[in-house]
């Protein structure tokens, strides 16, 4: 059976939800979402250092999104924009959630899925030693992504990526990513 | 050398570089897209500088908010750096960061323990 995005992001975008947005997925549209979720975290009166994690994880998701959206073929075009991605920025009493969601060709999924389930496995001292090593050898892609962005969001949240990848059609995947950033003022 | 005077944006920094006085600053956030294209001509001009640096540099880095893609060009900046102190020639890093801006802190120290560079860590307080 496919997997029905619609569906899928009207689940997400219930309870406190700060911003639900779905579609393309351009460098305007990272500025207006940034600027938006910013003044809501002031707004809360959040903690800077939680607003601080909420804003660089919330720059890394989208720039992800950015650098890593797979097209679906020319025939798909009247369901989706171009660029499709979906984002939902949620707050829960004890945490802030990111969701993003985003086409991927299939082949590409095995790579990703060892690369999220490696990150996963590390202390926090590991994935600091994976993040220099990367930050010291790795070049960065044409498209300007470094290949960090994970590793940088496991690091500054300190919990597990939770991710899925749902089936679109032989050729493509959803993939979908959650990122809890917990208020440390609030549960410590 | 013409010195480097950029003004910050939402997503990238304020810099100045200048020759004259040997003052090195990057302020604000760098979270562009592609940040290659926004560091090449730091990275450039710092390799002319480094051919005829003055005695001593100083650099000033106070970063807000920097993405993984500033991250990498921001280590070509560094790496520049540590040529110029390997010709025998001062370089002085100041890392500013925020109250209780941990991850800052420790990106800054994450630079430090790859360049091999002294760097004065400064918390700023409100």
């Amino acid at each position: 059976m496919t997997f029905n995005i619609q569906d899928y992001y009207e689940k997400l975008n219930s309870g406190d939800v700060l911003l639900a947005y779905k579609g393309s997925i351009t460098s305007d549209l990272i500025n207006n979402v940034l600027d938006a979720v910013e003044s809501k975290l002031h707004e809360f009166n959040e903690h800077s250092k939680v607003r601080k994690k909420v804003y660089n994880v919330l720059v890394e998701s989208l720039q992800n999104l950015y650098h890593h959206i797979d097209d679906l073929p020319q025939k798909y075009s009247d369901q989706f924009d171009t660029r499709f991605g979906i984002l939902v920025v949620s707050k829960e009493t004890e945490y802030y959630k990111i969701s993003t969601g985003n086409f991927i060709r299939s082949e590409k999924t095995g790579d990703l899925r060892e690369k999220i389930d490696k990150i996963n496995t590390l202390s926090n001292s590991e994935l600091k030693d994976m993040y220099k090593f990367i930050l010291n050898h790795q070049k960065l892609s044409d498209k300007g992504g470094g290949g960090l962005g994970l590793v940088d969001i496991a690091r500054k949240t300190g919990n597990k990526l939770n991710y899925n990848f749902e089936n679109f059609n032989n050729d493509f995947q959803f993939f979908v990513l959650e990122v809890i950033i917990s208020d440390t003022n609030k549960s410590s | 050398m013409e010195p480097i005077s950029i003004e910050g944006t939402a997503k990238t920094p304020t810099v100045k570089f200048n020759s004259e006085n040997g003052v090195i600053e990057i302020k604000g956030r760098s979270i562009p897209e592609n940040s290659v294209e926004f560091y090449k001509p730091l990275v450039d001009w710092l390799e002319e500088y480094k051919k005829n640096p003055l005695p001593k540099t100083l650099v000033n880095i106070q970063l807000e908010y920097f993405n993984t893609s500033s991250s990498k060009c921001i280590l070509d900046v560094f790496k520049k750096l540590e040529a110029i102190q390997k010709g025998k020639n001062e370089v002085e890093i100041n890392w500013y960061y925020e109250e209780d801006d941990e991850d800052m802190l420790e990106a800054g120290e994450d630079y430090e323990s790859i360049i091999r560079v002294p760097f004065k860590m400064i918390e700023i307080t409100e």
